[in-house]
């Protein structure tokens, strides 16, 4: 972890959230779903549709959509047409685009440094 | 509970086709042990597999049903006809007649009573009467290549009316998959069919529910941060679901894996796109307001769901032929694999020059993240990739797709031809090819949808 100021930390947003893929046609969703409530304003903070896009910029989705879904600490991402077609149509080996919760999970994200005891996976 | 006596019970054994054939007798049994009224459902039909199944039953007119489908029943269908639990599936796919009468031979075959089985019918569009129908739904997406299967996403209702008419196995083709809980909860409970609130409820139960391990731990896990144990053994969900629709998701005991409000918000989220208008044939449901809670270990309510009313529309899906898919994998290992990698894909890049876009892949560096087109291939390394090309143990990967199979054939051939063309210590060249099925999407009225089930005793 590298220090962004002298109370902010920059990680991954998977020590902020866990994630699943899923997908119609040429649409891919993207749950962020907190590890823990204290987490989730700065999930809305930092996972704007601009910073997916610009995570997924490779892909070259058509549209980015955030849906926040505050009473389960969620939100959905739509990207559209970032699926090379989606199942029927493209190359890929996944082209379900299962992965690529994962892609998002590997975002950077800057978080104040008093919320790393609510992180997900092993203490720092 | 004497509370609990009347509520359903909805287990669910199967979440596509492909998925395990072992997950029914645990869920079975809990479902027998509970005392209470239970359905068993398998959903097993997704959109590439009921194309698939048109083009079985082409070359065999008793097939185009699920191919696991004496796998799924054999080990549970005594106990389900004999603990009055209904079976409810989407298995039926191409030939759900055909599906019948492959059941009505398994029970016969098992010394078993003969089941009542309905079988749904009205959900293909694929015959030449429903032509204009198409024609004038999709305009100029119709496709110009030959329709390989037209299906209609039909809803709960009919499934309904088939369990209220006695069937102990309820066979569909293509039905909305939430639609296979939903059937069994209105034939219990007799909600009107504009009860928004509790159909949407009983829908979102259903889609906790159709893809089955993946509420239980399932398509979950990430050690070190979502550990499960038992993935070997995962049980698969039993939905509990209320007069007012609310629903608890547990597992059988002694099985593996894990319910919890994590896993249950990755599926309530799974595949959905605006959380207040996800829409089925039956209702538009709204989980904006939803709220996750663990009652105990390994089971979790959800309430706060909302309904609307259903569409006017159904959402119907045809597959027309499409070409050909071909690819082609060759692997390097040890020093300077990657660079090895590289300069045999530039090769076949430049041997398949004019057959349309090559896409490359070098498994071990970079793949499935990457586009068609290569943009991330060519781009600087992301993240903590590392940019020094030198990764040991790299697959080469390459594919195309061309109208025409000959055209295909040559990524094949050009693949294979690396053996004593390309680069030095590539061995483990496998290649494949595969018909190309296209799919587009349209909406019908709902009444040109006659949605009709008929009982095979």
């Amino acid at each position: 972890m590298t220090t962004a100021s002298a109370s902010t930390i920059t990680v991954p947003l998977y020590r902020l959230a866990h994630s699943r893929t899923g997908d119609k046609g040429n649409r891919s969703n993207i749950s962020v779903i907190a590890w823990h409530p204290a987490l989730w304003d700065v999930l809305v903070d930092q996972v704007t549709e601009a910073a997916v896009a610009q995570q997924f910029a490779q892909r070259r989705p058509r549209q980015v959509t955030r849906y926040l879904l505050p009473q389960l600490q969620a939100m959905n991402i739509v990207l559209d047409d970032v699926l090379d077609g989606g199942v029927n149509d493209s190359l890929n080996l996944d082209s379900h685009g299962k992965a690529l919760s994962y892609l998002l999970l590997d975002m950077p994200v800057t978080v104040p440094a008093h919320l790393a005891p609510h992180f997900g996976g092993p203490a720092a | 509970m004497a509370n609990n006596a009347n509520k359903l019970l909805v287990g669910c054994a199967a979440g596509f086709s492909g998925d395990r054939t072992d997950a029914a007798l645990p869920v079975v049994q809990a479902l027998i042990a509970s005392g209470q009224p239970a359905v068993l459902i398998f959903e097993t039909l997704a959109e590439r597999t009921l194309a698939l199944a048109q083009l079985a039953r082409r070359t065999n007119p008793d097939a185009g049903y699920e191919p696991l489908l004496v796998y799924l029943l054999r080990p549970v269908l005594a106990q389900c006809l004999a603990h009055g639990v209904r079976i409810v599936s989407n298995f039926g796919a191409a030939n759900p007649h055909g599906a019948a009468r492959r059941i009505h031979a398994l029970a016969a075959e098992l010394g078993l009573a003969r089941p009542r089985i309905a079988v749904l019918q009205g959900d293909d569009l694929s015959g030449p009467e429903h032509r204009a129908l198409l024609q004038g739904a999709l305009g100029d997406d119709m496709p110009t290549e030959p329709i390989v299967s037209a299906n209609a996403y039909i809803g709960a209702q009919a499934i309904a009316d088939a369990l209220r008419a006695g069937a102990d196995i309820v066979v569909c083709g293509r039905v909305a998959d939430p639609s296979l809980v939903l059937g069994p909860v209105l034939a219990h409970y007799g909600w009107a069919l504009d009860d928004w609130d509790r159909l949407a409820r009983a829908t979102m139960a259903g889609h906790l529910l159709e893809c089955g391990a993946q509420v239980t731990g399932g398509y979950f896990a990430d050690p070190g941060y979502k550990d499960v144990a038992g993935l070997a053994h995962l049980g698969y969900p039993i939905a509990e679901i209320d007069a007012d629709g609310h629903c608890t998701i547990t597992k059988p005991p002694g099985t593996g894996g894990c319910i919890t409000e994590r896993t249950v918000k990755e599926q309530l989220l799974y595949e959905l796109h605006d959380p207040a208008a996800y829409l089925t044939p039956d209702v538009v449901a709204d989980i904006t307001t939803a709220r996750v809670t663990t009652v105990e270990a390994d089971a979790v309510r959800l309430e706060g769901v909302l309904g609307h009313a259903r569409p006017a529309t159904l959402k119907v899906n045809v597959c027309f032929e499409s070409g050909w898919f071909a690819e082609g994998e060759i692997s390097y290992a040890g020093p300077r694999a990657e660079a090895r990698a590289r300069l045999a894909g530039e090769v076949l890049r430049e041997r398949l020059h004019g057959l349309g876009p090559l896409r490359i892949d070098l498994i071990g560096v970079t793949s499935i993240f990457g586009d068609d087109t290569s943009r991330w291939l060519d781009a600087p390394a992301h993240g903590n990739d590392d940019a020094r090309n030198d990764a040991r143990d790299v697959r080469l990967r390459v594919a195309l797709q061309h109208r025409d199979h000959a055209s295909a054939q040559r990524l094949v051939r050009e693949v294979t031809a690396l053996y004593t063309c390309g680069p030095a210590g590539g061995g483990g060249v496998r290649t494949a090819m595969r018909p190309r099925l296209g799919t587009v999407s349209c909406l019908v009225p709902r009444d040109a949808v006659a949605v009709r089930f008929e009982m095979v005793d």
